[in-house]
């Protein structure tokens, strides 16, 4: 995972004139950089529905047996995608909430210490691999299900936000804190109005990349029960029905892409100006 | 603002410091090392010192950003010494030279910062953030763009009108235009100075450029190893009559050419010079000259302003009294120094410089180095041991 750095644009001193304006964007550059933008946001929906629709098409071109007629209809496959979502939201809303805490915490003055040994164990978290992480666990506490399958995923996903937030808040230049600081802003202020928003860019990559870990990983949850697309892709492979097995894989894939579109433009639209 | 216009002499004591020392963790010696002064309320007080002398963690302890090991500190006989820290820096403002604006936040927002942590309603924020936009000349069309849009100078205007968004009494300055290149930095410092004598704030002001603390500085602190003061004085008396070698050392050659630098050219007598216009007869130039006894004469436009010079050939020639002698180049404002004074009369072609009004470019006046170097004889301490220089650079002169 690549840690961005925020240019500091603070260097470039030139003796300027008060009249002077930086940074005005011309009106045609703008236009043309909208179309960029519109081009890049559309790619990606217009891909995946075409995925879709081609999968859709090949499928319904073929008559289906009676096993493959038991998953490949739509209140089936509607169910399952749900399922998944639900495990993965979940999953996901409470990784980001452990994990940026603890971020928070970890670097805290007082925590520097220790901070390294905690990213260090976490770190073995990610280093497992996801199947083992899932199955280990069902195993170890003896129960099956929902539950378990979000707790693996947290501790699948853990690492990435709380590194990206740690490295977030450690890369927010000292001088901008000790100007808070000195203009009498409490630590809480220094940490929810200068280091949070100016790490903002970077804890939302991190997140991005636990989405995506979450919501691919989420299909292992059908080894223990706890449903999610891994079931048709789970039943494509024990049945011996390639139709199913394309249908589950493509969806999967077809489910993460989305989800990492939207959060990619979650990211842009929560960045914080002015960065 | 306006009780603040008192006599020197009257100015009460703003910050008093009383055997301030600080060791950091982890080192045998301190940083700080029971340091006592008082400053003197709506004086710039300039720490200047060597790197490594303390003076920046003397300057952070007045707003507790350093806490202090032992010693106490008074702001206006007030022990803030054990003050809620976020409170006392409310009211203290801070100005460090990477400049710290918040590059997520917009102009408006930044310089909102203290006043929006005292509580003030939003129409009180936005009025005073206009006042400030104009008082550091950025216009208020920035208030919404963000840090990064702006050029070196202008962000450290931006400092400091964030620094004194709540009207402080007192601001500490941390090498604040040491970031920008020398001819922004010799702007900023002209316009905070100007900016100053309207404001009349006590600052304390960091820097280890000696020449920038005797522009800055009411009174300069001469600090060595361990914020030891070597001498706490005016900076004409630390020129003048510096306290040892080492102040002596610190000051560098040149003491009392630096000096030139603390005079202004409107302080002094300019010298009696005939002066006629562009439209008066040849003869009547002619006459202002005999009547002077001067070689030369100036001529001024419609409006005063200074622009040719003319000597008797010229007017006998005949010719357009426009196109007759020199163009008056040589020309300084009112509040120049000295010593810039002094470098436009050595390089002009006649030897001396015109005074003319800062806003309008009117003729004021006209030094020679005769009505400067009376001016000098003037300020040389009664001994008269800093005279040589002088001497020397006159010598040099063409007559």
């Amino acid at each position: 995972m690549s840690v961005e750095t925020r240019e500091a644009p603070r260097q470039e001193e030139t003796p300027e004139s008060p009249q002077q304006q930086p940074g005005g964007k011309s009106g045609g550059r703008s236009a043309a950089s909208l179309g960029w933008t519109l081009a890049r946001y559309l790619t990606m929906p217009v891909f995946l529905t075409l995925v879709c629709l081609s999968l859709y098409l090949v499928i319904s071109s073929r008559p289906l047996d009676s096993i493959e007629k038991r998953t490949l209809n739509g209140p089936y496959i509607i169910h399952t995608v749900v399922r998944h979502l639900e495990i993965s939201a979940v999953a996901t809303v409470l990784v980001v909430l452990i994990s940026v805490t603890a971020g928070v915490i970890l670097t805290r003055p007082m925590m520097r210490r220790t901070a390294p040994y905690i990213v260090g164990v976490a770190s073995t978290g990610q280093a497992l691999p996801s199947i083992g992480v899932i199955v280990l666990i069902a195993v170890l506490t003896g129960q099956f299900g929902f539950k378990i399958a979000v707790v693996s995923l947290i501790i699948y996903a853990f690492l990435p936000i709380l590194r990206n937030t740690m490295v977030g808040i450690q890369q927010v230049d000292q001088s901008i804190i000790e100007a808070g600081r000195g203009m009498g802003m409490t630590n809480a202020a220094v940490l929810f109005r200068i280091e949070l928003p100016l790490a903002i860019p970077i804890m939302l990559a991190g997140i991005r990349t636990a989405l995506i870990i979450v919501v691919g990983t989420a299909a292992l949850a059908t080894f223990i029960n706890a449903g999610g697309m891994g079931d048709i892709i789970n039943t494509g492979i024990k049945l011996s029905r390639d139709s199913i097995l394309l249908t589950g894989s493509i969806l999967t894939a077809v489910l993460a892409l989305g989800v990492d579109y939207i959060a990619g433009i979650a990211e842009d639209v929560l960045k914080p100006k002015g960065l | 603002m306006s009780e603040v216009t008192e006599h020197l002499s009257e100015r009460g004591i703003a910050i008093r410091l009383e055997k301030l020392s600080k060791t950091f963790p982890g080192q045998d010696e301190p940083a700080v090392k029971e340091l006592s002064m008082d400053i003197f309320e709506g004086e710039i007080v300039v720490y200047v010192g060597p790197s490594g002398c303390g003076k920046t963690t003397t300057m952070k302890m007045i707003n507790r950003i350093i806490e202090p090991s032992s010693g106490r500190i008074f702001i206006a006989d007030e022990d803030v010494t054990d003050k809620d820290p976020d409170e006392l820096r409310r009211h203290i403002g801070y100005v460090i030279q990477q400049i710290g604006l918040f590059p997520h936040m917009t102009i408006a927002d930044n310089i909102a910062t203290v006043p929006k942590m005292l509580g003030w309603d939003k129409q009180r924020i936005s009025k005073r953030t206009d006042e400030l936009l104009e008082t550091v000349s950025i216009p208020n069309s920035y208030r919404n763009r963000y840090p990064k849009e702006l050029s070196g100078g202008q962000r450290q205007r931006i400092g400091v009108a964030r620094a004194m968004a709540a009207d402080p009494p007192i601001m500490l300055m941390d090498e604040p235009f040491g970031a920008v290149d020398p001819i922004t930095r010799e702007r900023l410092q002209d316009e905070f100075l100007r900016l100053q004598q309207e404001i009349q704030k006590t600052i304390v002001f960091v820097t280890h450029d000696i020449d920038e603390a005797i522009k800055m500085g009411d009174r300069i602190a001469i600090l060595r190893d361990q914020s030891e003061i070597a001498q706490y004085d005016t900076p004409e008396t630390i020129l003048t009559d510096p306290a040892d070698q080492y102040v002596e050392d610190f000051i560098g050659s040149g003491a009392s050419l630096k000096r030139l630098s603390l005079s202004k050219v409107e302080d002094i007598k300019t010298a009696e010079w005939p002066v006629a216009h562009l439209d008066d007869s040849h003869d009547d130039v002619r006459e202002k000259m005999e009547e002077s006894g001067r070689e030369y004469v100036l001529l001024l436009d419609e409006r005063d302003k200074p622009k040719r010079w003319v000597n008797r050939e010229d007017i006998e020639q005949g010719i357009s009294l426009k196109e007759a002698g020199w163009p008056a180049v040589a020309i300084v404002e009112r509040h120049s120094s000295l010593y810039d004074t002094l470098d436009t009369m050595i390089t002009s072609y006649r030897g001396s410089a015109i005074v003319v009004d800062e806003n309008d470019g009117k003729y004021k006046g006209v030094v020679d180095f005769e009505t400067v170097l009376a001016a000098i004889e003037e300020m040389r301490p009664q001994e008269g041991a800093v005279a040589p220089d002088f001497i020397a650079e006159r010598e040099d002169l063409p007559s």
